[in-house]
């Protein structure tokens, strides 16, 4: 049981996987690479719990010896989350540039195209 | 593990699943959002809340937006 | 390679990948049973060393400040790619016309507009405090500069947000980082050392640079979605 959320991380990041291998639109291959992405943030998150430990927040009142889970984990999913919605945004300029040299957003069709 | 968790997980698992199942990048975008929604409740019961902000805002605004624009414009015409 | 051979491939160099995954996952600590020091030591000293109650923000913004420094550059080098890629000869002379009709979405989408920055500002400076910060708090913020767009008032949004002010803010708010980083190296500290007056904890001027840092990155981010967006709603606004 205590292993489910890491079985949950690998079967994310093989969907988005399967995803991307099979994908015939470009756009739907940039979000199965988002799925696969989400897999790392579930794993770090999963690493960093610890059962009955609440968030690394200590506003007035919340005694510090009680501990917290892991604000490492959290620290470097955050930015990665926002740092990779601008990634995606720069894979989808490289989509409609292709789309308006090649004319087409499947990934077969492209290699078809070029032989 | 509490049960919250095991809910929360179990979304996570169907609605990556969804996402990659959904072919038509239009419909995908709606789902992607839902995904989001999901992976936010699970990061708030793993007692993350700073990153469940960052996924809320990321897949609710800032990722729909960009990948609608992005779909619009592929549906527009083309210089031949 | 056809799709046939191409699953295949990926169905062999698959289960290899799963089963060296599976491996190394089993190696984890159990879920729940995490042990690492660092967090521990952090969690314990990061109230009393930096005067912050949310220990993450203090983890980004200072003692892992340097990867943030990083994350940033990510940031910058992407939104300056898709700046690159897109911002090509498009003819702007034609300014396009506002295109929805409804008073009743304009109303409503106007009167968002406030709330969510409002929102936005406020998930950003109390980034030390509570959940939130520069990178959480710069998309709402982004959003309610777009909302103007969405309801239909774009030469208000781009009046709101001109293009020089956007870029001159993304420059600005990576910049300032290694601004403060070296900063810091002239007031005999290391390279992004929290050298600044701590101030009270528990309150908006506490923190010392974690809180500058903070709202450095929230412009950063803020700039960076709207700069993003705005290119894409370029390009569906000027067909080929």
């Amino acid at each position: 049981m205590s292993f489910l959320p890491y079985a949950l991380a690998a079967w994310l990041f093989f969907v988005g996987l399967y995803g991307i291998v099979t994908s015939r639109h470009f756009v739907h291959l940039v979000i199965c690479l988002g799925v696969t992405q989400s897999s790392t943030y579930v794993l770090l998150l999963a690493i960093g719990y610890r059962t009955g430990k609440k968030a690394p927040i200590f506003t007035s009142g919340v005694p510090v010896k009680v501990g917290a889970v892991d604000p490492v984990v959290q620290a470097l999913t955050l930015t990665d989350i926002v740092v990779g919605v601008t990634v995606a945004a720069l894979l989808l300029a490289l989509v409609i540039e292709i789309w308006k040299r090649a004319g087409t957003v499947d990934p077969d069709e492209l290699r078809r195209n070029r032989t | 593990m509490i049960p919250l968790q095991l809910v929360a997980i179990t979304l996570v698992g169907l609605g990556g699943l969804a996402v990659v199942t959904t072919r038509d990048p239009l419909r995908q975008v709606l789902v992607l959002g839902l995904y989001g929604l999901a992976l936010a409740v699970l990061f708030v019961v793993f007692q993350a809340p700073d990153v469940a902000i960052s996924e809320l805002v990321v897949s609710s605004v800032a990722a729909p937006f960009i990948f609608l624009a992005a779909l619009a414009k592929l549906r527009g015409r083309r210089r031949e | 390679m056809s799709r046939t051979a191409r699953l295949a491939l990926f169905a062999g160099s698959g289960l290899v990948l799963a089963a060296l995954l599976v491996w190394g996952l089993t190696g984890l600590p159990a879920f729940g049973d995490f042990q690492g020091e660092y967090g521990w030591i952090l969690n314990d000293v990061a109230g009393s060393e930096r005067h912050v109650t949310n220990v993450v923000s203090a983890i980004v913004f200072d003692y892992r400040g340097f990867d943030t420094l990083g994350e940033e550059f990510i940031l910058f080098a992407a939104v300056m790619a898709v700046a690159l890629l897109l911002r090509e000869a498009r003819d702007e002379r034609e300014r396009p016309r506002d295109e929805v009709r409804s008073e009743a979405v304009r109303a409503v989408g106007l009167s968002l507009v406030g709330p969510t920055v409002v929102l936005g500002l406020f998930v950003i400076a109390h980034g030390y405090l509570t959940p939130g910060g520069g990178f959480q708090g710069g998309i709402p913020t982004a959003a309610g500069l777009l909302l103007i767009y969405a309801a239909g008032r774009y030469r208000a949004y781009r009046a709101a947000s001109p293009q020089w002010l956007l870029d001159a803010a993304e420059g600005v708010g990576v910049a300032a980082i290694v601004a403060v980083g070296i900063a810091a190296l002239l007031a005999g500290g290391l390279f992004l050392e929290n050298v600044v007056d701590l101030g009270t904890k528990g309150t908006l001027a506490s923190s010392g640079t974690i809180a500058i840092l903070n709202t450095a990155t929230g412009l950063a981010v803020t700039a960076a979605v709207v700069l993003l967006c705005h290119e894409f709603i370029e390009e569906v606004m000027y067909p080929e």
